[in-house]
């Protein structure tokens, strides 16, 4: 049908096209970017879930704010909702509840908000961990890293403002929590709780304040970093999974129009159809439950949104006593330390694509991503961060871990607080292990091609399982990493050696002690000769002798080649091989 | 600089450059799809995509429908299936036009993946060179580097306009002055249950109750009310008088084993409102304080440091419990000069 109509007139797409391009001029900017190429992958798909998790709190913030009043008047409720006719309530409360109970798609519409709210930082989360264990930060993206978890922070921050709208009791707790660690602050804390607050807590002031965040400053932070991210992206082109022909200098994918256009706007539909199924059936945050704020009462058990809890974890996790009253004031370490912990994280997430690249000294632009095992001590770094963060997130529900394995909550806490240390070292082991053994397999198969679990006998007797080479683009794939061997503390021109050089190079040790190299050709070519003698002979008796498995278990075959390969694959000659650079590299306590 | 340079002497750093590294032999051929040797099947794709999107417009009105069909009343009820319906609708809608669109990308559009170039970010050399020829000019016209004295006044200037903005912000809340440290307490004040403000009789308070409390006259507060509540809030628990251990300087704090403790955690301020009668243990639900209540409610586990602070409280001679005083310390989490007097 289309194509009918462009046989004869310009079409309606090229009409419209040609009033906008005389008009502005669009027709450079398509020549521009309507080709571009996007490399596919569905990990590439978390940061589109995170941005369109945006767009629904967008739509969804709008509807609420025609509704919602952020005001601490005190108001008698009697609407619709029977269990609270009569209670006294802020008008934010009352508001929330009227949302819910009285306005047509109201509930929808907070539903889909929250749902989204959850899915948006789940999904940003996620997002930064492909780009951390790929390793898609490094040189030009170590700004747009930074961007990124910019975006975390705030939609974090995002999470938070909003939650404390409703004013209800959970929220209203939240807040308490907020107002008493500020207050711990050394020297400032309870002035700056007081000018939060607008004087005492809780005050009238705050939810309005929090409102002006919420739907002003913290949306409208995000979209500019979001701009600038996206933009970035477009500056660098997306990188792309390393394979054969995807190099640092090409861009491999489908381009913008049409493909991407259909992928990605359809994606967008998606993400938010499945925001609103799941809005649609389950409750999220069921305010009328628990009440307008109040100081006094407390329900057990309660819970803040999963993003905080890791917050939370921090504060339950730390030791009792910890104030001191040093000078005639208080410390309150119980508040300032897991504060500073949780505090210190974030800067070293924040700040990690710089930290590796002066650990490799790598000036390279690098847009060919790295698999997580091929950087075994980075993609352990991550595991071990993952893990810490993991087990503030759990220390934040201590009380219903106890309550729902019966254990005493003394013995869950200090089970919690010893993992935080020893759980995140033996991530960190297991990680490097498993990756260092990964590529010792690629390694293997590289030059041995893949077990089939045939066995064959040799003229001379010997058995041996017969290997299928993969293959060039296999090969390429399984080949086509760097390995960065450490470096030594070299004295400067005055013949001194820095302190900044021996923490470089004791970095680079933990690094890069423990490597594999990649199969050369040579090595492959040299492989060979062996693979010849098994073809062979498989060419005839293969399926006869296959059926004889069991016999043959020992693979006495995996002879020569394989022992050049362990031994190009162990410890780089100058590191005096002594315990795995995991010991070392423990944090002290 | 120069130490850096030396150290950094090659651009890939501590890669190590391999010899013989296996030649890459170019992106994978394309696998061709069904539909795209089939026709028959590339009908019926386009019959899919095109069903989906009808779909979605048959959601969409649908949902408009529910929006009329399925309206709130009072009954509470008709909340759920408003939601449910309404939102069944949407996602209809959406789910449609989503999967349509993907449907029809990867099924009938060309799936053969391409390559472009991609150019390092450092502009060109001859772009650079121009780049610090502006950048030199525009020095050289304004005199930004000779003119020292204006350069710096600039400075000054810059650094100090948006500290006013810093002053504006005092005008967010009062100093807190001392109201950190007292509370509605005074001499006299009856005991009052939470939330209703009616007064307490010792003898109404048995052994192993626990009243949540508020100071009387509580309730009358207009505009300060949760913030006294924030500080007052006290539980009032009565034990067997022999399980409490005598602390010096409060030994008539208590009346024939009634004690009152403040309710603010010392903590971080939440609530502290769970009681065990067996252990006569004080638990708060947020991080899971534990205060002994036999002993000064002094801290037995968890993050706070504190014991709660103890309400001294006697009886009138109605039979009513009342304060003898306001708290001795200041309730809540800790701030910086809380010992200061
Ligand atoms: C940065 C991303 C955002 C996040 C993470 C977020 C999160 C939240 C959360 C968790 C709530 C509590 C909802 C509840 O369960 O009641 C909330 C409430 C609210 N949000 Fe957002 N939001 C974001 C952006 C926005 C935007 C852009 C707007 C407005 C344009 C908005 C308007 C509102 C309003 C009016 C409420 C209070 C209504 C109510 O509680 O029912 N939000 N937000
Ligand atoms: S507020 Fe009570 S333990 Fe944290």
């Amino acid at each position: 049908m289309a194509n009918q109509a462009t046989a004869k007139k310009p079409g309606f797409l090229a009409e419209r096209a040609n009033f906008l391009d005389e008009r502005v001029g669009v027709a450079g900017i398509l020549k521009e970017f309507g080709r571009k190429i996007f490399p596919d992958h569905w990990s590439f798909m978390l940061g589109e879930v995170a941005m369109y998790s945006f767009l629904v709190l967008l739509i969804s913030g709008t509807f609420l704010t025609f509704f919602f009043q952020p005001a601490m008047t005190d108001v008698i409720y009697n609407g619709v909702y029977g269990p609270l006719k009569g209670a006294e309530m802020s008008i934010a409360y009352k508001s929330t509840l009227d949302i819910s109970f009285e306005v047509r798609g109201g509930l929808l519409m907070r539903q889909v908000h929250h749902w989204s709210a959850l899915l948006f930082v789940a999904s940003a989360g996620l997002h930064m961990l492909r780009v951390f264990f790929t390793g898609a930060f490094r040189k030009p993206r170590e700004i747009n890293w930074v961007v990124g978890f910019l975006l975390f922070v705030m939609g974090m921050a995002g999470g938070f403002t909003g939650y404390s709208l409703p004013d209800d009791l959970l929220s209203g707790n939240g807040l308490r929590i907020i107002d008493g660690m500020i207050k711990g602050v050394p020297v400032i804390g309870a002035y700056v709780s007081s000018l939060l607050f607008g004087g005492q807590f809780p005050g009238h002031a705050i939810v309005a304040r929090l409102y002006s965040l919420h739907i002003m400053i913290v949306p409208a932070l995000i979209i500019v970093l979001l701009a600038v991210h996206l933009f970035m992206v477009v500056i660098h082109k997306h990188t792309h999974y390393s394979g054969a022909g995807k190099k640092d200098n090409n861009v491999v994918g489908y381009p913008l129009a049409p493909v991407y256009v259909a992928k990605a706007g359809g994606f967008f539909f998606i993400v938010f159809g499945v925001i609103m199924l799941i809005s649609a059936t389950f409750t999220i945050n069921p305010v009328w439950n628990y009440g307008g704020y109040d100081p006094s009462p407390v329900s057990a058990g309660t819970q803040p949104d999963w993003y905080i809890g890791w917050l939370d974890g921090a504060l339950r996790l730390a030791p009792s006593h910890l104030e001191a009253g040093w000078f005639g004031f208080s410390w309150s370490w119980n508040i300032l330390l897991p504060l500073i912990i949780s505090l210190v994280f974030l800067f070293v997430v924040g700040a990690y694509p710089f930290l590796e690249k002066w650990v490799t000294g790598d000036e390279r632009e690098h847009h060919v991503l790295d698999r997580p095992r091929n950087a075994p001590v980075r993609t352990a770094i991550g595991a071990a961060g993952v893990t810490f963060y993991a087990v503030l997130w759990a220390g934040a529900s201590t009380d219903l871990i106890a309550t729902n394995f019966k254990m005493s909550l003394n013995t869950v806490l200090t089970f919690m607080q010893i993992s935080l240390i020893v759980l995140p070292i033996v991530a960190f082991w297991a990680t490097k292990r498993t990756a260092l053994s990964l590529q010792r397999k690629d390694r293997e198969i590289a030059l041995h091609g893949r077990e089939t679990g045939r066995i064959v006998r040799m003229p001379h007797g010997e058995y041996i399982e017969v290997h299928e080479p993969v293959d060039k683009y296999e090969l390429y794939k399984l080949t086509a990493f760097e390995s960065f061997a450490p470096t030594l503390a070299r004295p400067n021109e005055d013949g001194k050696i820095t302190v900044k050089a021996r923490m470089r190079a004791a970095l680079s040790k933990f690094y890069f002690e423990d490597r594999v190299t990649p199969a050369t050709q040579l090595e492959i070519d040299a492989s060979h000769g062996h693979h010849d003698e098994q073809k062979a002979i498989e060419a005839k008796p293969a399926k006869k002798v296959a059926t004889k498995k069991p016999a043959a278990k020992k693979s006495a075959a995996k002879p020569a080649a394989k022992k050049t390969a362990s031994k190009t694959a162990t410890k780089s000659a100058k590191a005096p091989a002594k315990k795995p650079a995991a010991k070392k590299a423990a944090p002290k306590k | 600089m120069s130490e850096k340079a030396k150290e950094h002497r090659y651009e890939s750093g501590l890669a190590v450059v391999q010899s013989g590294k296996v030649s890459d032999p170019g992106i994978e051929p394309h696998r061709v799809r069904m539909t795209d040797k089939s026709e028959k099947l590339e009908r019926t794709a386009n019959r899919q995509v095109a069903a989906l999107f009808i779909a979605s417009a048959v959601g969409s009105a649908f949902s408009i429908f529910a929006y009329f069909a399925f309206p709130i009343t009072s009954d509470l009820g008709t909340v759920r299936s408003n939601t449910l319906w309404l939102g069944f609708g949407i996602t209809l809608g959406l789910l449609g036009i989503g999967i349509g669109a993907v449907h029809w990308a990867k099924t009938l559009m060309p799936d053969a993946e391409v390559y472009e170039p991609r150019h390092q970010s450092r502009s060109s050399e001859e772009n650079r060179a121009a780049a610090i020829e502006i950048i030199k000019l525009a020095d050289q016209e304004s005199g930004f580097t000779r003119r020292k004295l204006i350069r710096r006044s600039l400075y000054t200037a810059l650094a100090m306009f948006p500290l006013p903005a810093i002053f504006f912000f005092g005008g967010l809340g009062p100093n807190p002055a001392d109201t950190l440290r007292h509370t509605m307490w005074r001499k006299g004040t009856r005991l009052a249950k939470d939330p209703y403000g009616t007064p307490i009789k010792a003898s109404e308070v048995t052994e192993g109750s626990v009243f949540h409390v508020i100071p009387e006259g509580l309730q009358d507060l207009t505009d300060t009310k949760l913030e006294e509540k924030a500080k007052a809030a006290v539980l009032l628990v009565r034990v067997d008088p022999s399980v409490l251990k005598p602390i010096a300087g409060r030994e008539n704090w208590s009346y024939d084993g009634i004690v009152a403790y403040s309710k603010i955690c010392t903590h971080v301020g939440c609530p502290v409102a769970l009681y065990e009668q067996q252990t006569h243990h004080l638990l708060c639900p947020c991080h899971q304080s534990t205060f002994d209540l036999t002993d000064g409610c002094k801290v037995l586990f968890g993050p706070a440091s504190r014991p709660l602070p103890q309400l001294p409280i006697t009886v009138d001679a109605e039979g009513y419990l009342i304060a003898q005083s306001d708290f001795h310390e200041p309730v809540g989490p800790s701030f910086w000069d809380r010992s200061a007097n």
